[in-house]
């Protein structure tokens, strides 16, 4: 009976510890500055202690997460105090997602990724089909003239669309950044964004000060993104201290757009009714190098590396952090047995048109690249370009009443 | 972490133009500037504290409370915040008043006797802290499940009408989970966002369960919004009964904890303390569900009920509709006055209401009933 109580006892508490020291010491408390009481506290407790239960999980963090990794790490913090506990947070709170594998883990901030390698690197190769971030370099490609055929037929594709995010280096990402940091980001990216100009110029809408009736607008044009209530982002702490600072910028013509401070500092979309994929990008590219070129002006830049490519709050995300996608209408081919064995050699995703999470209305299908890191975003994009065309070509074909073909895999990353 | 230091208040200080709650009308900017380069010993920071109030700016029925202590230490380092919500909240409560505990059950007159036709159901909560521990917006792993297991060792020590089991919420049985749905005592996954913002349901269900005695008269609840809350219930209007079975037991678990060094926080300012401000004194909310189908919609009813310090609720608990003209009727204080004093007002104050209630029956006024400000 007693061994807990005395394990206790001689584990000794910070607060008895601190205050044999004085009793001012504790009413005045300690100075920010001092992390050594938090470090103290740790240590009253051995990892073993701490180590999550993760029997019942099913997410890609529970799948590398040893004790032995745990104790290696619980200890560490980025430079902005950023712990392994705050970055498996969200994947210890949900076990599991009922359709996909979730990843069950965030970064805090850009050393996140290196501090915590050794579970981060395990959780990027399981996640982005057998990546090693130890030994391979991820390509960078924006230069949209390289696509080809990407003009869709548009009896079958309704609407096109390429997004990405962007973290601006030296800020702490969603999950751990400040009230102050979290301002400067949307003050950096909105200088930045109203130095845009021609087509791209255009105006922003601060979440907390638009009014209704700019509101309805862009609900009305599916623009406008709402508080997470995905427990899988809150449990991240991404939602902390909404609306502040969180906004919606997009330009006169309405096909580019930016969130700020959502699930990332940015994320860039730009997209059009109607096929035309190759404007799409080209726009993409166009507008993301001009945004870059506007922060660098003021000596900010984007959070990359050759290992990781562009570096976001999710590890699924780095890379390109591009998806690329149509909707499109498929009736025969969503009805035919083999559309998800075609998709998967195409190394595309089905959606509904709702986004993740939701189910397909009707024949009419959101379809985008499963992957993101280790290819360029050229390849990306032309990946999607070719295998909607394909689908494109097997839809008409059994319209035709002619058969179709399983094309063969798509050759995986040069490793 | 320290970078935050490097940006200026204005910077840093939280947008509060839209909300309303006690933290957000305390909060001004020099305060939070004077606060915001501390931390407690456990490493519990200013931001820590208002985040639930940041994150939620309002309640549309009550002033919510808008913070929360991370540690014992909390209410100290901070103070300067704490004490002008404390006094808001609990009625012009000072920094240098005193509060009184009184858990001697035998202090209490009456309480025995509550009409039965009308009182459905009595019962008393409260909470306790583990002194030298992390509260639950702040505790880790390792903290929580020591506070389960210093719990369930000192629980499963009681004997007699005390004596029962531990459900752990992680492995408890389908028919364990069913059976105690049935009896209403399980509790789920905190949803309130005032809750879930405070960091309370981490790492969810690990370290939490429900132990109850084998006579289902008494309940604590492990690692839920506070470390202990303990909960005496039964059918019907003794009152005082359940209130001597919660003083009763409450005494044997902190003789328990007292024995081996660990006693439950509390101080002579502010009693009892625990995680939510509205719960520091003694942290006790007694109440009967009481069926007042006339007296409920009597014009006078709100202001009866404030003259004698009561409050209602839904039969659902707190932020639920009442059903069938059945509330949940409470003591409204927690600071300031003691258990004795607080269930002495909710049986009194129940007892005059049924008067009422059976007045109106008979077609008869109430209004030389109605009573004077307690």
């Amino acid at each position: 009976m007693a061994t807990s109580f005395t394990r206790m006892m001689s584990g000794r508490n910070t607060a008895v510890v601190l205050a044999s020291i004085g009793a001012g010491t504790l009413a005045s408390g300690y100075l920010l500055s001092d992390s050594a009481a938090a470090a103290e506290r740790k240590r009253a407790y051995p990892p073993s202690a701490d180590f999550p239960d993760l029997r019942k999980h099913n997410n890609c963090m529970a799948s590398a997460l040893t004790p032995t990794i745990y104790a290696h790490l619980r200890d560490k913090t980025t430079p902005n105090n950023w712990t392994l506990d705050q970055c498996i947070q969200t994947g210890v709170d949900n076990p599991g997602h009922p359709f996909i594998k979730t990843v069950g883990m965030v970064a805090g901030d850009e050393e996140s990724y290196e501090v915590f390698a050794e579970l981060f690197d395990p959780v990027i190769k399981d996640r982005h089909n057998g990546y090693d971030p130890r030994t391979m370099k991820h390509p960078t490609d924006l230069d949209a003239s390289k696509i080809t055929s990407g003009m869709f037929d548009e009896r079958y594709v309704l609407s096109s669309r390429v997004r990405t995010g962007r973290s601006i280096r030296g800020l702490s990402l969603p999950p751990a950044c400040t009230r102050s940091e979290r301002r400067e980001v949307e003050r950096v990216v909105v200088t930045a964004l109203s130095g845009l100009k021609g087509d791209l110029a255009g105006r922003y809408y601060s979440l907390g000060e638009m009014s209704e009736r700019e509101q309805q607008q862009l609900i009305d044009e599916h623009f406008l993104f709402d508080k997470p209530v995905s427990p899988l982002l809150t449990a991240a702490g991404m939602a902390r201290d909404w609306p502040d600072a969180r906004g919606i910028w997009h330009n006169n013509e309405k096909n580019f757009l930016i969130w700020i401070n959502e699930e990332d500092h940015t994320r860039i979309i730009s997209m059009e009714k109607g096929g035309n994929m190759k404007r799409v990008f080209e726009r993409f590219c166009r507008g993301l190098k001009q945004v870059e070129q506007l922060i660098q002006e003021r000596g900010w830049e984007f959070m990359w590396n050759e290992r990781l490519g562009y570096i976001l709050t999710c590890p699924s995300n780095l890379g390109t952090g591009l998806r690329a996608g149509v909707h499109i209408r498929l009736p025969f081919l969503s009805r035919d047995p083999r559309f998800k064995k075609i998709l998967e050699n195409l190394r595309l995703q089905k959606r509904g048109t709702g986004g993740v999470d939701t189910a397909a209305t009707g024949d009419t299908f959101d379809i985008s690249n499963l992957d993101r890191l280790g290819k360029s975003e050229v390849e990306l994009v032309q990946l999607v370009v070719d295998g909607v065309n394909y689908l494109t070509e097997c839809e008409k074909r059994l319209e035709r009443g002619q058969d179709i073909k399983i094309p063969s895999p798509v050759p995986q990353f040069r490793k | 972490g320290t970078k935050k230091l490097n940006y200026k208040v204005e910077e840093e200080y939280p947008d509060l133009t839209k909300h309303n709650n006690h933290m957000a009308k305390v909060l001004t900017k020099e305060l939070y500037g004077k606060l915001r380069d501390k931390q407690t010993p456990s490493g519990f920071t200013v931001d820590d504290v208002i985040q639930t109030g940041v994150d939620n700016p309002g309640h549309p029925f009550i002033m919510t409370v808008g913070c929360v202590a991370g540690d014992e230490e909390s209410y100290e380092v901070f103070k300067d915040l704490f004490d002008p919500v404390i006094s808001d909240r609990h009625g012009g409560y000072k920094p240098s008043d005193k509060h009184k505990t009184d858990l001697n059950f035998e202090n209490l007159k009456g309480g025995d006797d509550l009409d039965p036709n009308y009182v459905l159901s009595s019962r008393v909560r409260t909470g306790r802290s583990i002194k030298g521990l992390t509260l639950p917006p702040h505790t880790s792993r390792g903290e929580r499940r020591l506070i389960e297991r210093l719990s369930v060792e000192a629980l499963t020590s009681l004997d007699g009408e005390f004596k029962g089991k531990y459900y752990p919420l992680k492995s408890m049985t389908d028919a364990e989970q069913e059976q105690l749905i049935n009896d209403h005592f399980l509790f789920d996954k905190p949803v309130s966002p005032l809750l879930t913002c405070a960091g309370m349901a981490r790492d969810w269900p690990d370290a939490r369960g429900i132990w109850h005695n084998d006579n289902k008269t008494f309940l604590v609840w492990v690692n839920e919004e506070d470390h202990l809350r303990v909960i005496s219930m039964q059918q019907g209007g003794n009152m005082r009964e359940v209130f001597r079975r919660f003083c009763v037991g409450l005494q044997r678990i902190e003789e328990i904890f007292k024995k081996h060094n660990h006693g439950f926080m509390w101080n002579e300012h502010l009693g009892y303390i625990l995680t939510c401000p509205s719960n520091l004194g003694t942290g006790l909310r007694g109440g009967v569900h009481v069926k007042l189908p006339k007296l409920s919609t009597h014009p006078k009813f709100e202001e009866i009920l404030t003259r004698l310090r009561l409050q209602k609720r839904g039969t659902g608990g707190v932020d639920t509709a009442s059903v069938g003209g059945v509330f949940d009727i409470s003591n409204a204080d927690r600071l300031g006055s003691s258990e004795v004093e607080q269930v002495q007002l909710v049986v009194d104050g129940v007892k005059l209401m049924i008067e009422m209630e059976k007045k109106l029956e008979k077609g008869e006024a109430i209004d030389s009933m109605i009573p004077a400000q307690k």
